[in-house]
C-alpha cells in the first residue's frame, strides 16, 4: 500500500488545530505585505497521527533491528537519554537568557567538556559544531590558521588516506587546501615510505582516521604521527571510529593534535533519520587559542558550600563562530547522560565488546566472504562483497537480499580501495545471538549467490518497496508534492 | 566496447576527432559504461572561450559518479552541443556522433600526437579489466 | 549500561576468535598508552542519573517560570502535543539515514513532505532535507553563490539588519575561500534612508546580497529594489526569514529572491537552549545541481509503485570527494520531522491564526510600551511583524535585572551586537504571550522610570 501524502489528504475546509481567539485590539497587516496564498494541507489531528504513524511503520530502526553499518557506530540509544533531554527545566530554556538562570544547562556542558578531554586525552574541547563533517571543517579551518599565524603560508598541502571517509577531501578542498591522497600498504596501515616523501615545507597536515575504515588500528601510528610533526604539519584524528578507543588509547596522547568527536555514533545519541548529530572538537594546548566559541568555563570557582559559577568565554584567536548559539544542546545533555551511566570502566567495556563482537563475526563470515585484510580487526571490518565463484553477483544485490532476512544491509562500497566492499559494524550492544543469525543469513545468501544468483539480483521482495528507479528520480527531478489546484 | 579508428584518444578517456585545425571533443565508450546512466551533463565553457589541455570542459553526473571531462587539448571553443541539457542520456547511446560534446579550433594540432590511437587506447582498456 | 554478554558467551565468542582474552585484541595498540585510566566518575544507575538529572535541571529557571519577551533568532512557540508523539517513536529517531530506500521510506516520505512544505511557505522551487541551522544555512548560501559563479565573483554583500550571528558564520565559511571577501553590514541602515549606501555597494563583483525578512530588529522592508538592482549587476539574492511570519506575510519567492534561508525552530521544536535547530533551504529551480545537502526526489520502484529516494548524491562528499561544493553530510531529520508534524497539525489555518496572533500582541504590546514615560519606538511608523526595537530610559541590562525580579524576561540587549544602540531593547511576543501578561510587562516597566 502507498500511504498518500499530507497535500493527498487534505481536505478543503477540514478543522484542525486551533488556537484562542486573539485578546487584543485588531492591527491591519499592511497591504502591500499581505499573504495571498497559503497553501498547506487541512488535517485532523487523527489524520496527521494516523499519517506519520503508517510511514513510521515502513522504517527499518534500531529498535526494530540490527544495524551492521561499519562507520556509523548504530549502537542502542537509550530510552533515558530522551527524558532527560526532555525535561522541562533543560529543554525550555532560551539561549539568550542570563546566565546566572541557566547554571544548570552550563554545568552539564562544562561536564561534558571536561569528560571528553579525559576521554580523549585533549587539552580543550569546543561542543559547538553541529556534526561530524562540521568538526571537521572546524579541524580543517584551525590548521589553515595555525600555520596562516606562524607565517607558513606555503603549507597549503593536507595528505588524506585513500580509505577515508569522502568528507575528509571535502573539507579540506573548502577550506582551500589541496588535497593529496595517501595509499594504504598491503596491511591496510599509512604507506610509511609514501608518507615521507610527501612530508616536505608544503604539508600542513594529514587527516587520520584510527582504527581506519578498514576497522584496522594501524600498526606505525605513532611513527606516522611524528614523522608529520617532524615535517612541521599538524596531524587532524577523524573521531568516527572512536567507539573502539573508549578506554584503550587516548588520541591526544599518541599526538593527535585535533580531534573530532561524533556523539550520534559513539556516544549513543540518536541518528534521527539523518540528524541532528553533534560534533565537537577537541585539540591539544597549542591550538586552544583557535577554537570556535563560546566554550563553557568556570567564572568563580565554588567551595564546599556553594558549586562554581559558570559562564561562557571565546578564545581570542577563535576561527570564528560556526553556528548560532552554543551547539546542540539536546544532544549534549544525551552524551552527558550517557557517559555518565558509563564511568570509566563502562567506557573500557563499551570499546572490549565492540571489538570483541567484531572479531567473532568476522571469524564466522571469512568463510564465505573474501577477507581483504586477514589481521585483528577493531570495532569493524571489511568483506568483499563479491564471490569468485558467483561472478554476477556484486555487494549490491547481497546487500538487497539482506533485507529480505531482516537485516539492513551494511556500509556498500566504503572504503573505495576495497573492490565491492561491505563494511560491517556490529558495535557492543548487539548480542551473539543476533550476530550468530546475521552471519547464518549472510551464508545462505552466499549459498543462493551461487545456486540462484536471480534472487539476489531482484531482491529484495519483502520489503515496502523494492528496488527503486534512481535514474528516474535523477533525470525526471520531483522534489515537492503534488499539490491539488485551489 | 566501440573504438572508432579515426579518433584519438586520451588517458582520461576523451576521445577527439581532428579535421584540419577543428577538434570535436566526447567521451569514449569506455567512459559512459564506466559511469552507468548519465543524468546530467555540465559544460564548463561558452563559444569564444579560450581553453587550454588540461582544463575542464564539463562534469558529467551519473547516479554512482561525477566525473570530470578534460580538454586534450588547447584552442577556442566554436560550438558547444546544446541538446545535452535537456537529453543527458545521449552520451550513453551515441557517445560518438550524437553525443559530441564541443567543437573548438585547435591552437596547436600537433598536440593530439602524444594521444592513444584506437589500437592502443583498445589494449590500455584491456590492460585496465585485466 | 548495555553490553549485553554473559561470561559464557564471552568464553565462546573468544574460542572462535582463537585468542585466550579480550585484552589479546588490543596487542596492536602501542604498550605505552594502552589501557589508560580515565579520571571520570563513577557510573550511575539509570535512577541515580535520573535523579541528578532532576537536581541539575532544578538549577534553571525556564521560560515556564518567566513571562518571556526574548526572541532575537529563537522563539517559544506553543507546540502541539501530537508532534513530540510521533518524534518519540523509535522507526524514527532511531532510524539511520536512508541511504537503502526499501527500508527507509517512512525518513524519505517525511523528508519529501518536508520539501514540499518548505517550498509553499517560501515560495521557492527546491527545498533540501535541511542544513543544521539559520545561520550556518545563511552560510552555505553564500557558498552556492561563489559556485554558481566559478569563483568569479568575489563579493559576498551582508545587510547589518541580518542577525549578527549569522553574518558571524558567513565570514567564518568564506574564510576558505581564496580572496571572497564579506561587506556590508558596517553600513548603518537603521535609517533606512542609508538603505541607499548599501545599494551602492552592489556591483558585478557582487555574487550574493543577503537581507533579512522580517530583519534583525523585526521589521518588515519592502525589497523589490533591492533585487531589481541586484538582478542588474548579474548578481544573486538571498533572504533569511522568519518561518512563522510567512503565514501571514508576502513569501521570498514572490520578491524574485533566489535563495531562501531561515530558522525551522519556531515549527515544533523546543527552545533546547540554542539547539539542535533547523537550517531551512530553498531556492529556483536554476540552482538545484549547485544545492549542497541532502535532497529527497519520487520515484518508482521495480513494480511501478511509487517510491522515495535520496537523489542528486553524485553532487555530495561521498561521491564528489575533493570536488564537492560543500562537506555537509548530514541534515536535521528529526527537526525536519517535528517541523513537518507541526505543520501537518496546525494546517493552513492554524498556522495563520498562530502568525497573526503574533502580529497582533505584539503591536499591542509595542503600543502600549512606548506609551510609557522615557520609552519609545526605535523605528516609529516602521511596519514589523513580531518582534520591535524600544529606546529604553536606562541601560537594557538594568531594566532587565529589574524584570527579572518580577519574574519577566525582557528583551534583548541590542547594545551587544550593536555599539550604535545602547538602551535599545529588542522585544519579541509570540501567541504564548496573553493581553495579561503585556499589561502586567507594562506596569513593571513603568517602574523603572519611578525609580
Amino acid at each position: 500500500m502507498t500511504e498518500p501524502t499530507i497535500y493527498e489528504l487534505s481536505q478543503p475546509d477540514r478543522k484542525g488545530f486551533q488556537f484562542p481567539k486573539a485578546d487584543v485590539p485588531t492591527t491591519t497587516v499592511p497591504a502591500d505585505f499581505v499573504r495571498e496564498e497559503l497553501q498547506l494541507p487541512e488535517l485532523s489531528e487523527l489524520d496527521v497521527i494516523r499519517h506519520f504513524t503508517n510511514i513510521s511503520k515502513l522504517n527499518y530502526s534500531i529498535d526494530g533491528g540490527y544495524y551492521p553499518l561499519g562507520s556509523c557506530t548504530m549502537k542502542y540509544n537509550p530510552k533515558i537519554n530522551e527524558e532527560a533531554a526532555r525535561l522541562s527545566g533543560l529543554a525550555n530554556t532560551h539561549p539568550l537568557q542570563p546566565i546566572e538562570t541557566v547554571q544548570g544547562n552550563l554545568y552539564i556542558m562544562y561536564q561534558l567538556q571536561e569528560w571528553l578531554q579525559e576521554i580523549s586525552g585533549f587539552y580543550r574541547v569546543s561542543l559547538t559544531p553541529a556534526a561530524g563533517a562540521h568538526g571537521e571543517l572546524v579541524g580543517a579551518m584551525i590548521i589553515k590558521k595555525f600555520h596562516l599565524v606562524n607565517n607558513d603560508e606555503k603549507r597549503v598541502k593536507i595528505l588524506i588516506p585513500d580509505s577515508a571517509h569522502g568528507t575528509n577531501p571535502a573539507t579540506s578542498s573548502m577550506s582551500g587546501f589541496e588535497v593529496k591522497s595517501l595509499p594504504s600498504d598491503e596491511r591496510g596501515n599509512v604507506d610509511l615510505e609514501l608518507l615521507k616523501a610527501e612530508c616536505d615545507e608544503t604539508l600542513a597536515g594529514l587527516m587520520l582516521t584510527n582504527p581506519n575504515t578498514l576497522g584496522l588500528f594501524d600498526e606505525n601510528v605513532v611513527d606516522v604521527i611524528q614523522m608529520v610533526h617532524e615535517a612541521g604539519g599538524l596531524v587532524y584524528g577523524d573521531g568516527a571510529n572512536l567507539n573502539a578507543l573508549l578506554g584503550i588509547l587516548r588520541p591526544g596522547d599518541v599526538g593527535f593534535d585535533i580531534m573530532h568527536f561524533n556523539l550520534h555514533k559513539t556516544f549513543s545519541t540518536p541518528h534521527g533519520g539523518g540528524g541532528p548529530g553533534s560534533g565537537p572538537v577537541g585539540v591539544s594546548e597549542a591550538l586552544a587559542e583557535y577554537l570556535p566559541g563560546p566554550i563553557v568555563t568556570i567564572i568563580e570557582e565554588g567551595d564546599d558550600d556553594n558549586p562554581p559559577f559558570f559562564g561562557f568565554y571565546y578564545p581570542e584567536n577563535s576561527i570564528g563562530r560556526m553556528k548560532a548559539f552554543y551547539g546542540h544542546f539536546g544532544v549534549l545533555v544525551r552524551a552527558f547522560t550517557y557517559i555518565a551511566m558509563h564511568g570509566p570502566e563502562g567506557m573500557r567495556d563499551i570499546a572490549e565488546k565492540a571489538v570483541l563482537n567484531a572479531n567473532y563475526l568476522m571469524k564466522k563470515v571469512q568463510d564465505d566472504y573474501p577477507l581483504p585484510y586477514d589481521r585483528t580487526c577493531m570495532h569493524e571490518f571489511v568483506v568483499e562483497g563479491h564471490l569468485p565463484d558467483a561472478p554476477d553477483v556484486h555487494a549490491l544485490d547481497i546487500s538487497k537480499r539482506l533485507m529480505d532476512y531482516g537485516f539492513h544491509p551494511p556500509t556498500n562500497y566504503f572504503p573505495l580501495i576495497v573492490p565491492e566492499a561491505l563494511m560491517i559494524e556490529p558495535t557492543e550492544t548487539e548480542s551473539k545471538q543476533t550476530l550468530d543469525a546475521f552471519a547464518k543469513a549472510l551464508k545462505a545468501i552466499a549459498k543462493e549467490a551461487r545456486e540462484q544468483p536471480d534472487l539476489l539480483h531482484n531482491a529484495p521482495f519483502s520489503t515496502p518497496v523494492r528496488r527503486c528507479d534512481e535514474v528516474k528520480a535523477a533525470r525526471d527531478l520531483v522534489l515537492c508534492c503534488w499539490i491539488p489546484e485551489e | 566496447m566501440k573504438t572508432p579508428k579515426e579518433l584519438r584518444y586520451a588517458k582520461t578517456d576523451e576521445w577527439i576527432k581532428v579535421e584540419g585545425d577543428e577538434g570535436t571533443i566526447g567521451i569514449s565508450d569506455y567512459a559512459q559504461d564506466q559511469l552507468s546512466d548519465v543524468v546530467y551533463v555540465e559544460l564548463m565553457v561558452e563559444e569564444g572561450d579560450s581553453v587550454s589541455k588540461g582544463d575542464t570542459l564539463a562534469t558529467v553526473e551519473s547516479v554512482k559518479a561525477a566525473a570530470d571531462v578534460n580538454f586534450p587539448a588547447s584552442g577556442t571553443i566554436i560550438a558547444i552541443n546544446e541538446d545535452l541539457a535537456d537529453a543527458p542520456e545521449i552520451l550513453n547511446s551515441d557517445p560518438y556522433e550524437a553525443g559530441w560534446m564541443v567543437k573548438i579550433k585547435l591552437d596547436d594540432p600537433s598536440e593530439v600526437d602524444d594521444l592513444f590511437d584506437a589500437d592502443a587506447y583498445e589494449a590500455y582498456n584491456q590492460e585496465r579489466e585485466g | 549500561m548495555f553490553t549485553p554478554h554473559t561470561p559464557q558467551e564471552i568464553e565462546e565468542m573468544l574460542k572462535v576468535i582463537g585468542v585466550d582474552s579480550v585484552e589479546d585484541l588490543f596487542a596492536k595498540v602501542p604498550e605505552k598508552y594502552r589501557f589508560p585510566d580515565l579520571d571520570l566518575p563513577e557510573a550511575m544507575t539509570e535512577m541515580e542519573i535520573a535523579q541528578e538529572l532532576n537536581e541539575i535541571s532544578s538549577a534553571n529557571a525556564t521560560t515556564d517560570d518567566f513571562i518571556s519577551f526574548l526572541g532575537a533568532g529563537a522563539y517559544r512557540h506553543y507546540i502541539p502535543a501530537a508532534v513530540d508523539m510521533i518524534l518519540r517513536r523509535g522507526e524514527f529517531y532511531t532510524a539511520y539515514t536512508p541511504y537503502q530506500p526499501e527500508v527507509s521510506q517512512g525518513t524519505l516520505q517525511a523528508i519529501f513532505e518536508f520539501q514540499s512544505l518548505m517550498t509553499e511557505l517560501t515560495g521557492m522551487d527546491v527545498s533540501n532535507a535541511s542544513h543544521y541551522d539559520g545561520a550556518t544555512a545563511a552560510a552555505e548560501a553564500a557558498n552556492l553563490a561563489y559556485h554558481f559563479f566559478r569563483g568569479k565573483r568575489k563579493k559576498i554583500l551582508v545587510s547589518r539588519s541580518v542577525n549578527p550571528q549569522y553574518r558571524e558564520t558567513i565570514r567564518t565559511y568564506m574564510q576558505g575561500l581564496e580572496n571572497v571577501k564579506v561587506l556590508g553590514d558596517d553600513i548603518n541602515d537603521e535609517k533606512l534612508s542609508e538603505l541607499e549606501a548599501f545599494l551602492a555597494q552592489i556591483d558585478n563583483d557582487t555574487a550574493l546580497v543577503v537581507v533579512q525578512y522580517p530583519d534583525f530588529f523585526g521589521r518588515i522592508i519592502d525589497y523589490t529594489k533591492l533585487v531589481e538592482i541586484a538582478h542588474t549587476q548579474g548578481a544573486l539574492v538571498a533572504f533569511a526569514f522568519n518561518p512563522t511570519a510567512l503565514g501571514i506575510l508576502k513569501p521570498p519567492g514572490e520578491f524574485d529572491a533566489d535563495i531562501a534561508v531561515g530558522d525551522g525552530q519556531p515549527l515544533g521544536i523546543p527552545l533546547s537552549f540554542g539547539g539542535p535547530y533547523l537550517g531551512i533551504f530553498t531556492i529556483k529551480d536554476k540552482f538545484v545541481r549547485k544545492l549542497a545537502g541532502r535532497l529527497v526526489g519520487e520515484t518508482v520502484d521495480t513494480e511501478g509503485k511509487r517510491a522515495y529516494v535520496l537523489t542528486l548524491t553524485a553532487r555530495e562528499q561521498h561521491i564528489r570527494r575533493e570536488k564537492s561544493t560543500s562537506n555537509i553530510c548530514t541534515n536535521q531529520g528529526l527537526m525536519a520531522l517535528a517541523a513537518t508534524v507541526y505543520l501537518s497539525v496546525l494546517g493552513k489555518n492554524g498556522f495563520k491564526q498562530v502568525s497573526n496572533l503574533c502580529y497582533q500582541k505584539a503591536h499591542y504590546a509595542a503600543e502600549q510600551i512606548s506609551a510609557l514615560e522615557g520609552f519609545e519606538l526605535a523605528f516609529p511608523d516602521q511596519a514589523f511583524f513580531h518582534e520591535f526595537v524600544i529606546k529604553t530610559p536606562q541601560p537594557v541590562n538594568e531594566i532587565n535585572l529589574h524584570l527579572q525580579d518580577h519574574w519577566f524576561l525582557g528583551g534583548y540587549d541590542l547594545a551587544h551586537d550593536y555599539p550604535e544602540l545602547e538602551n535599545h531593547m529588542l522585544i519579541a511576543v509570540t501567541e504564548m504571550i496573553s493581553k495579561q501578561d503585556i499589561d502586567d510587562f507594562v506596569a513593571v516597566l513603568a517602574e523603572v522610570t519611578n525609580d
